[in-house]
């Protein structure tokens, strides 16, 4: 069974369409990457998985359970950290904290808050009205929010979002220990090496539709090779190696060419050539390909 | 139950918070109200034979207190999560919607009654009251409370902007307060606007909670209770639809 099954979801704001009809499985213990540019429909898929909108078409169940029908034993398995800073200014952390377990039917959960607090570097602030805190500490806490119920899919709607480093490094450690232990991460950002790095499986989105799904390494490897960066001191640039240029406007400005190559061997040749030509080259690098590449071929093509 | 519960404790301790604002202003008004109506009317109105007016006019005081704050606390306490985007943490927990229901309904009908008992207990100082048929005193005001509560709660979901809900409380709930008889007894008003009168809910609830204290009304108290009773029902069945359809929370 999946821990997440969106099938067929589709979702209209008056004259917008949200969401075109998107069919995603994630498979319990994945890390799971959804991607895409703003308004893509990100937000709005996490909406009406959280069953904070209803969709207009389509069903999505989390371990078996509808988040409509089922709505009570769906979202007693799901935790959500919302994208929008929010937060209840009458009370501390502590009580924000137990308050949302409470919700949740847990009572004498203070063990399992007081670790999460301490793997999120708010023990501090326990005490602390939440009108008092950081914009750093108030997403901290909307994070240990989302886990007082321990829940086995926990999804994070770009929890990065303007954050510094070392809450990124805390977050991304306590998340993959969670990940370790059997929990589903669903994960929106637009830190595209952070996906690469945290996510087994992508999916991107664009105006509402899925226009990848694979895996992170799989999606990589699309991208055919590497790409050799060249600054010419003197000289044009071969004829021959123009077909290899990928950005069509660096023939005209001349000068930095951003070549395609497929593998290293490839390279020794391009130099001879640079060579016969009477080119000088005054800088050269050789670039992998990443999912930044991947992200912009994908979003280009589906223009 | 835990879920219920725990939002009516976050409820109660939402306006606990600001006790002063939310139980402590609202009693020093209704005391206004006393000292300057009772004061300028005292000598020249009696609405029933042997009781004063200053007397008269306490439960009507009592009563607007607590129906007035009760709508206060659900429509102000949902509004403000609404704005702040602070509701998402009550709309992703399990709570169905009779726990929310409940636990803004109960923590409303708490703080109604709350400022209710403290405008009771400082102007029962200035009026001689007696106490006729005290279950009837507190039907009403649990029911009163339970009603305003509720107009709270559909005010609350149905406002997207404070504005839009000082228009429902200034342009509905404030006039059908004050021409409910808080001040006066129907029957000193001319035929037209006796009959009008007999439309507003309002006018059975206080009218129904002055009969606990006097034994006297303008109506049978249990037409009161009837009318005031299916008001409540009717009420409290379009909030849970709307709760459980997600109308204006979940989009």
């Amino acid at each position: 069974m999946a821990a997440l099954q969106i099938v067929d979801i589709e979702k209209r704001y008056k004259s917008l369409q949200a969401l075109g009809g998107v069919t995603l499985s994630i498979q319990q213990g994945e890390f799971f990457g959804l991607l895409g540019p703003n308004g893509a429909g990100k937000t709005t898929l996490i909406s009406i998985i959280a069953g904070l909108s209803r969709a207009d078409a389509g069903s999505v169940a989390i371990e078996g359970y509808d988040v409509v029908r089922d709505y009570r034993e769906a979202r007693r398995r799901l935790g959500v950290v919302p994208q929008e800073l929010v937060f209840d200014p009458f009370f501390t952390v502590r009580e924000t904290l137990r308050m949302q377990s409470g919700y949740f039917g847990l009572k004498h959960n203070d063990k399992w808050i007081d670790e999460v607090m301490a793997n999120l570097d708010l023990t501090g602030k326990a005490d602390t009205n939440t009108r008092a805190l950081s914009g750093g500490m108030k997403r901290r806490l909307l994070v240990a929010q989302a886990l007082v119920h321990k829940p086995p899919v926990i999804v994070l709607d770009e929890p990065t979002a303007g954050v510094d480093v070392e809450l990124r490094q805390t977050l991304w450690k306590f998340i993959s220990r969670l990940n370790r232990e059997g929990h589903t991460i669903v994960l929106t950002t637009h830190y595209l090496e952070e996906a690469q790095a945290l996510c087994n499986r992508i999916a991107m989105l664009k105006t509402g539709k899925v226009v990848a799904l694979d895996s992170t390494s799989a999606l990589i490897k699309r991208i055919s090779g590497s790409q050799l960066v060249l600054r010419l001191a003197r000289g044009e640039l071969p004829d021959a190696l123009k077909p290899l240029v990928s950005h069509p406007d660096e023939l005209v400005a001349g000068r930095k060419y951003t070549l395609r190559v497929n593998e290293y061997t490839d390279v020794e040749p391009i130099l001879a050539t640079l060579r016969q030509a009477g080119a000088t080259i005054e800088d050269m690098q050789l670039q992998q390909a990443d999912l930044e590449d991947v992200f912009i071929q994908i979003m280009e093509g589906e223009k | 139950m835990i879920g219920f519960r725990t939002l009516f404790y976050k409820e109660v301790l939402r306006f606990w918070k600001v006790a002063t604002q939310t139980i402590s202003a609202p009693i020093l008004t209704a005391m206004l109200y006393l000292l300057i109506f009772g004061h300028v009317l005292e000598d020249h109105v009696q609405v029933y034979p042997e009781v004063r007016y200053t007397a008269f006019l306490v439960p009507g005081l009592v009563m607007m207190s607590v129906l007035q704050n009760a709508f206060a606390n659900s429509s102000s306490s949902l509004i403000q999560s609404k704005i702040t985007g602070n509701l998402v943490f009550v709309l992703l927990p399990p709570l169905s919607h009779w726990n929310l229901f409940g636990a803004y309904v109960l923590a409303s009908v708490l703080r109604g009654l709350a400022v209710g008992a403290g405008v009771f207990i400082i102007t029962a100082w200035f009026a001689k009251l007696s106490f006729v048929a005290p279950w009837w005193i507190a039907v009403f005001a649990l029911l009163g409370a339970a009603i305003l509560g509720t107009m709270g709660l559909i005010a609350g979901i149905w406002a997207e902007k404070f504005d839009q809900l000082a228009a429902f409380q200034n342009f509905l709930i404030m006039p059908a307060t004050f021409l409910s008889g808080v001040f006066y007894s129907i029957h000193s008003l001319p035929p037209f606007w006796q009959g009008v009168s007999r439309f507003n809910p309002f006018f059975y609830m206080i009218d129904g909670f002055r009969y606990g204290f006097f034994g006297q009304s303008d109506v049978n108290p249990l037409t009161s209770f009837s009318i005031v009773a299916v008001f409540f029902v009717l009420l409290a069945s379009l909030a849970i639809r709307l709760l459980k359809s997600g109308y204006k929370l979940r989009h």
